[in-house]
């Protein structure tokens, strides 16, 4: 919200500087996201008058003036080109040394040998046009008024100086959306009254009883007054009307047009005027658009309407979409004669919808779309309805029209304590400053032996209760008069991590141990996404949610699965030369129980890992997934795996008490050869991912350790040279060890050997066997019998011999 | 006897003398203290002596041959000592050659602010609860006192599943959902991930949040500062203060923005805090009575208050991180920069 300085000291005696009154706004919840000062960009520019004028030798254009600037130089020599030039005439003179609007400094300088002591300004120099000063559009010099003094800083003579306050205005305030709402506000800051704008007229024409308005949608139109004014004369605005307009960054029109726009400016009411003659039958109806109703706006673009989108028609036709903008078909035109004054209060929500759905939107639309209340429409009516004829305008009738929803609108009355107010702040304000503080932002207290009736300002829609009120009051008497205290009288309570939320950092904690960093990347990603991990069209990460908005099609559906997002971060990586590394997240992917969503789809939390580099091999990796088995105390078991974008031979999936709880492996080939990076670094490239099912691994979890006593008796153990073909997988050959023996606690790969000797296809794997049981030692015969079963177990089973 | 043993003696101290080595050392043994040793050998002498002189020149040969042992545990002490110094001198290092470590990983900045916070709330009595991240309408407007025409709907770009899901917006949701299922005296904090359809040089679509809540009989706005005073002396030392300013938030009433006193410049202003001496830091506020209502809870019995912190801001503020984005881009340089 812009508000200049001039503008609010129409309405409140302000004796204090913009910085004061910046600071006192920032404490009561206004914050002034820019104090501009528009006379900031000019410098040393002054009144001077033309006592001479001759025409430079050798020249076409140039003249060589003496200038009477008064105390800045009586007769400064200054060239100009300007044609609008004569003796006498007063402008603006920018001296040696100025600046000037877009950062320009003026210098003294020579030309064609004649020194010229600065420069004569136009309005555009200065950065103004005509509804700052007349003439400043002229093409040309500005030439001042010929009252004006000699010397003058010329920001005062065009009314530069001032100050525009960008405040920013908190949802709950739209009753501050405007210059008078602001200055209420200044008025209660400052202790001093508002003087509220006129708001009287008087019927000088005779009404018509033919024109009729109608509401025929009250639930999107609560409020709708309407006048009519006759014989309606546009001129140009007066120059106090003007200067408002230039302040507020609009142009001045003519005295009818300017008159809507200052009491949205002024008021906040946004209103809109229908040329009577061109509504058809006189008649004004509010209600929703039919399908297929088209309507051509003032800006001559036309819309197709819909049921959602409230319109106001003459007796047929759209002629206004409600709040938007007017249609081209019934605005105010120069040959109009008479008009009819449209002051309405329309559903927020409604406007907000109609403007998005359209694509349009205007100064009215968005001061709906914040909330209009119904105080500034009575009030804008009647404030423009004086300007017609404060203007002499047009002639004000007595057709009126009032159309409410509900009953009639009065003052909202809360029943407080001062000791509610007390509660909510902790402090003990004084009933006094309460009453006195109140009473400024206009509310009336009314103390029945403590308990106070107090009703609320009709413009403060947002109070609702006495929190509203303590607001109200701590806002003015300052927050810094809050001691913070530490909760005295609340109950203790037991706070901390859940044992799940524990387990997740313990994991996190875990890991970084490993040496993996833990990444954080997007919830969302794109298809794009699912085809890099070549995820065939019916896997079931393909089902994924698809956001209605998204921002970018990059960003346009919830994850399915974590592993082309860690991808795409190790990719990042190694184009930034990053080229070792390990990497985890454990975030959340998106699973909708059915599409298009409607229940709330599951947040599956899952780990993703990736490590990279020379260093890294699958083992590596599986270390680290061993790592997240030893810290929770589980058994985790590896089979060869397969997934569309791992490595056929190089995968495997892991599972623990009987549940799959993901895959790791190597990315495979084909999509390390499509990946973004350097072509002769792809061959190179080590690339190795885990996807892991958290849920499912915090579902094995156990709780309650218990201690283990040590064992009491001796182990015994064999080592064993196998000898077998290569395809046998060493998991394989655990197997069958351990259902070959029950006396067998653990079996452990030392060793593999390929050699010309063992032949091609062959290889030897070296095991040492454990044999131990809890309640008794193991004789030597019966290990030697049990090593005899082994080896028969694994030549009759994998056709394994001992070496 | 007397003659042989010191002219012996002046030759044992010669030779003990020459002993640099475990060889010499030996060789000396051999010569003096073996079986076959010079100074064994003058027992054999005694032999020769009358029975009379017998006893004392036994005693003299024993004193001499202790000295001589004892000469010699000195020598072979020396010698051990100086073959353990040429052995560490032969095994010394360039002990300024590069650690061999297994590289330690580390969490991220987020998690470690996240962490922190929890902490201090944790030891305040805090239950820590995350709630889901696709929320209901309901949950992330209407029952936080947002309903549908509510102009603070605007101030969230809001990314929308369906009319009736969407991405949550702000954490706030689980706050209802601790409220639903539990009576006061309630202190729960809910951080967790937040969507804005937003993104900038100082916004990202996807970013973390912290929102707390303390629902009790008689809970002050003079609790609410105090409770933040404690978590920014936590954050950013013992010596920067809160300041509270009037704000809106439609879930709560009074609604205010907390700065936080420089931490850089200790408040007389400087280009972190833009010249003010206070840097924003987070939202609060006494919680909207209409929001208790709507969870069952008796606003004229139980008052609160809520606050939600930007993790990335404090993120940024604390590390002096300028840059947004780099929480999300995972370069390895960046993230090897943090640690717990």
């Amino acid at each position: 919200m812009k508000v200049p300085f001039s503008w609010l000291k129409e309405f409140v005696d302000i004796d204090i500087t913009a910085q004061e009154l910046e600071k006192k706004l920032f404490d009561c919840g206004f914050e002034v996201e820019e104090l501009i000062d528009l006379s900031a960009p000019i410098s040393r520019v002054v009144v001077g008058q033309i006592t001479h004028l001759e025409k430079q030798e050798g020249t076409d254009h140039l003249y060589l003036c003496r200038v009477d600037c008064g105390e800045y130089g009586h007769d400064l020599g200054i060239t100009t080109g300007a044609p609008n030039i004569f003796e006498g005439a007063k402008v603006p003179v920018a001296l040696d040394g100025a600046t000037l609007p877009g950062g320009i400094t003026i210098h003294k300088r020579v030309m064609h040998g004649i020194e010229s002591n600065g420069m004569m300004c136009s309005g555009e120099e200065l950065g103004i046009n005509n509804d700052w000063y007349e003439g400043a559009e002229t093409y040309g010099l500005l030439i001042l008024d010929p009252d004006t003094p000699l010397g003058e800083d010329i920001c005062k003579v065009v009314g530069l100086d001032d100050y525009i306050f960008d405040i920013s205005i908190t949802a709950n305030r739209p009753d501050c959306q405007s210059i008078l709402g602001m200055a209420r506000e200044v008025a209660a800051i400052l202790n001093r009254p508002v003087k509220m704008p006129a708001t009287d007229y008087t019927v000088n024409a005779e009404g018509d009883a033919a024109i009729s308005v109608r509401v025929e949608a009250p639930d999107l139109c609560p409020r709708y007054l309407a006048h009519y004014v006759r014989n309606i004369r546009p001129a140009p605005s007066p120059r106090w009307l003007k200067r408002h307009l230039a302040l507020a960054g609009l142009r001045s029109i003519n005295n009818v047009v300017d008159i809507t726009n200052h009491t949205l400016l002024e008021i906040g009411q946004p209103m809109h005027a229908f040329d009577l003659a061109k509504v058809k039958d006189r008649s004004i109806v509010v209600r929703r658009a039919k399908p297929g109703e088209t309507i051509v706006t003032l800006d001559e673009k036309e819309f197709n309407l819909s049921e959602s989108n409230l319109v106001i028609c003459d007796s047929e036709k759209p002629v206004c979409i409600a709040g938007v903008m007017g249609g081209l078909n019934s605005g105010i035109a120069d040959d109009s004669k008479e008009l009819l004054f449209e002051c309405a209060n329309f559903a927020r929500d409604s406007i907000r919808k109609t403007s998005r759905s359209l694509g349009q939107s205007s100064d009215s639309s968005l001061r709906y779309e914040k909330g209009v209340d119904e105080y500034s429409t009575e009030l804008g009516l009647a404030r423009a309805l004086h300007l017609i004829q404060q203007l002499d305008c047009g002639d004000v009738t007595d057709t009126h029209f009032d159309c409410m929803a509900g009953g009639p609108r009065v003052r909202k009355v809360l029943t407080v304590t001062p000791e509610k107010i007390n509660g909510v702040l902790g402090i003990q304000v004084p009933e006094d400053t309460m009453k006195e503080i109140l009473s400024r932002l206009d509310f009336e207290v009314q103390d029945n032996q403590g308990v106070w009736t107090v009703s609320v300002p009709r413009y403060r829609e947002d109070v609702e209760g006495y929190p509203d009120l303590a607001e109200e009051v701590i806002r003015e008497y300052g927050y810094d008069h809050i001691v913070p205290t530490l909760l005295k009288t609340a109950a203790v309570t037991n706070g901390g991590l859940t044992p799940s939320q524990k387990n997740q950092l313990k994991l996190k904690r875990l890991l970084a141990a490993q040496g993996f960093f833990e990444a954080s990347t997007m919830a969302f990603y794109s298809t794009a996404e699912l085809d890099m991990l070549h995820l065939p069209e019916k896997a079931p990460q393909r089902k994924a949610i698809r956001l209605l908005n998204p921002i970018t099609e990059h960003l346009s559906i919830m994850r399915t699965i974590l592993a082309p997002s860690m991808l795409n971060v190790i990719v990042e990586n190694l184009k930034r030369g990053n080229n070792e590394g390990r990497l985890f997240e454990l975030s959340n992917i998106y699973l909708p129980h059915e599409l298009p969503v409607t229940q709330a789809p599951e947040e599956r939390l899952t780990l993703s890992l990736g490590a990279f580099g020379p260093k890294e091999d699958f083992f590596t990796l599986k270390g680290a997934v061993q790592a997240i088995a030893q810290a929770f105390d589980l058994d985790f078991t590896y089979e060869r795996g397969e997934v569309s974008w791992l490595h056929p031979g190089i995968t495997a999936t892991v599972s623990c008490e009987g549940r799959v709880l993901g895959v790791l492996g190597k990315l495979s080939n084909e999509i390390t050869g499509e990946l973004k990076i350097a072509k002769d670094e792809k061959t190179n490239q080590n690339i190795y991912l885990a996807e892991l099912d958290y849920v499912a691994l915090s579902e094995c979890f156990k709780t309650g350790y218990r201690y283990k006593p040590l064992p009491v008796f001796a182990q015994t153990k064999r080592d064993l040279a196998l000898v077998c073909e290569e395809t046998v997988s060493c998991g394989a050959i655990e197997e069958v060890i351990r259902s070959a023996s029950p006396l067998v606690s653990e079996t452990r790969l030392f060793d593999i050997y390929r050699g010309e000797k063992l032949g091609a296809e062959k290889k030897s794997m070296a095991f040492t066997i454990t044999f131990a049981q809890d309640d008794r030692e193991i004789p030597a015969q019966e290990v030697e019998n049990a090593v005899q079963n082994i080896l028969a177990a694994l030549k009759e089973e994998l056709q394994i011999e001992m070496r | 006897m007397q003659n042989l043993i010191d002219q012996m003696a002046k030759k044992v101290d010669e030779d003990l003398a020459k002993v640099s080595s475990n060889e010499t050392l030996a060789e000396f043994w051999q010569t003096y203290l073996s079986k076959n040793g010079q100074v064994t050998g003058l027992m054999k002498q005694l032999r020769n002596l009358s029975a009379d002189e017998r006893p004392k020149a036994g005693k003299v040969i024993n004193e001499f041959k202790a000295k001589v042992q004892a000469q010699y545990d000195q020598a072979a002490l020396r010698m051990k000592q100086l073959e353990l110094a040429q052995r560490n001198a032969a095994e010394a290092v360039d002990i300024t050659l590069p650690a061999k470590m297994r590289p330690q990983g580390a969490l991220h900045p987020i998690t470690l602010v996240k962490n922190q916070v929890i902490d201090v709330f944790a030891g305040m009595g805090f239950e820590i609860f995350e709630g889901p991240e696709i929320e209901d309408d309901d949950h992330n407007f209407t029952r936080l006192n947002i309903p549908k025409d509510h102009p603070a709907r605007d101030m969230q770009d809001t990314f929308y599943i369906t009319d009736e899901y969407l991405l949550r917006t702000q954490t706030s949701g689980g706050q209802i959902r601790v409220m639903d299922s539990k009576k006061p005296p309630i202190k729960v904090l809910s951080p967790g991930r937040v969507f804005r359809a937003d993104s900038d040089a100082t916004h990202s679509p996807m970013f973390h949040q912290m929102e707390g809540l303390v629902v009790d009989k008689g809970i002050t706005l003079c609790d609410l500062q105090g409770m933040l005073d404690c978590l920014v002396k936590e954050l950013f030392g013992s010596s920067v203060r809160t300041r509270l300013r009037p704000s809106y938030f439609p879930f709560t009433e009074p609604s205010v923005e907390v700065d936080v006193s420089c931490f850089e410049c200790g408040g007389t202003g400087c280009s972190l805090c833009k010249g003010t001496g206070w840097i924003e830091i987070l939202g609060s506020g006494v919680v909207n009575q209409n929001v208790l209502r709507g969870c069952g809870i008796a606003p004229e019995v139980y008052s609160g208050f809520a606050f939600g912190i930007g993790i990335e801001r404090i993120a940024m503020l604390k590390y002096g991180i300028n840059n947004m984005g780099l929480l999300f881009e995972n370069d390895l340089r960046f993230l090897k920069q943090f640690s717990e």
